[in-house]
């Protein structure tokens, strides 16, 4: 075996390690952003207590209903809707939705009252990242109800240049 | 003067819950966007949206950026009485729009 065989065997040998490398790395990003993630970074935890402030936040009554795959993230059809009776008493005051991996964490504040005899609401946002979603609903008792999805996006907005 | 679309019912019967859509022709520019000389495009929103029902507020959004070009919003609510649903637009850099429909309550 000559000098020259050598060299290109050790290489051949390194291109396959680094390569063997790489799968797994790739691998191990694929589960990462496969698994649904729990933790919520902390400027979308604020831009919560923000609303909510000290009172607890309970989970049920909000349906928040996005397209689980969203291929462009620049128009995503977003509808929240308020398991509420819609009456003088009992009612939804205002329908929040916040964001995790946009630039910034509230996308919107809808303020409704006892006449609107539906808390339906349905808009369009952006959206930059996979990421999870959440809607915040405020009754009129004080209370603060609220739903989380995770939306799968494959092309980004916001930040992209032109 | 912005472009705007909106969809009330010409007709409704008393206590009827009626859906009501509105959309506007706006560019709802981030502000996180870099344009072809490198620098920052600055942020062009609309920031607030307020509906009306014979001068009574019936629904209100606070905008942010994350909200998609030519914002679209529908909602729902009772119709009481005949009359006119007023919409408005307010933004950055002075952006104000204004639309009505009128509504007859049988």
């Amino acid at each position: 075996m000559t000098q020259h065989d050598d060299h290109l065997h050790a290489t051949r040998r390194r291109f396959l390690t680094d390569a063997a490398a790489l799968a797994g790395s790739l691998g191990l990003g694929l589960s990462l952003t496969l698994k649904p993630a729990t933790a919520t970074p902390a400027t979308m935890q604020a831009a919560l207590k923000k609303v909510v402030g000290e009172a607890p936040l309970q989970k049920g009554k909000v349906k928040l209903d996005v397209p689980p795959l969203v291929e462009n993230g620049n128009v995503v059809p977003v509808t929240v809707t308020v398991d509420s009776p819609m009456t003088a008493s009992d009612y939804v005051k205002a329908i929040h939705i916040f964001n995790e991996k946009n630039p910034q964490p509230n996308v919107i504040g809808a303020h409704l009252g006892p006449r609107a005899g539906r808390a339906t609401i349905s808009t369009r946002i952006r959206l930059a990242d996979t990421q999870n979603l959440t809607a915040v609903a405020e009754l009129s008792d004080g209370s603060f109800w609220t739903d989380s999805v995770q939306v799968i996006v494959t092309l980004a907005a916001c930040v992209e240049s032109l | 003067m912005a472009r705007a679309l909106i969809n009330v019912p010409p007709k409704a019967k008393r206590g009827e819950i009626i859906e009501i859509k509105a959309l506007i022709q706006h560019e709802m520019e981030t502000g996180f966007r870099v344009g072809t000389n490198g620098n920052m495009i600055p942020r062009d929103i609309i920031t607030d949206f307020i509906c009306k029902y014979n001068g009574e507020e019936i629904f209100r959004a606070d905008l942010h950026p994350a909200i998609s070009a030519n914002p679209f919003f529908a909602f729902f609510t009772t119709a009481t009485e005949s009359g006119t649903i007023s919409f408005e637009w307010v933004g950055d850099n002075g952006f104000a729009a204004a639309e009505s429909a009128t509504i007859t309550v049988e």
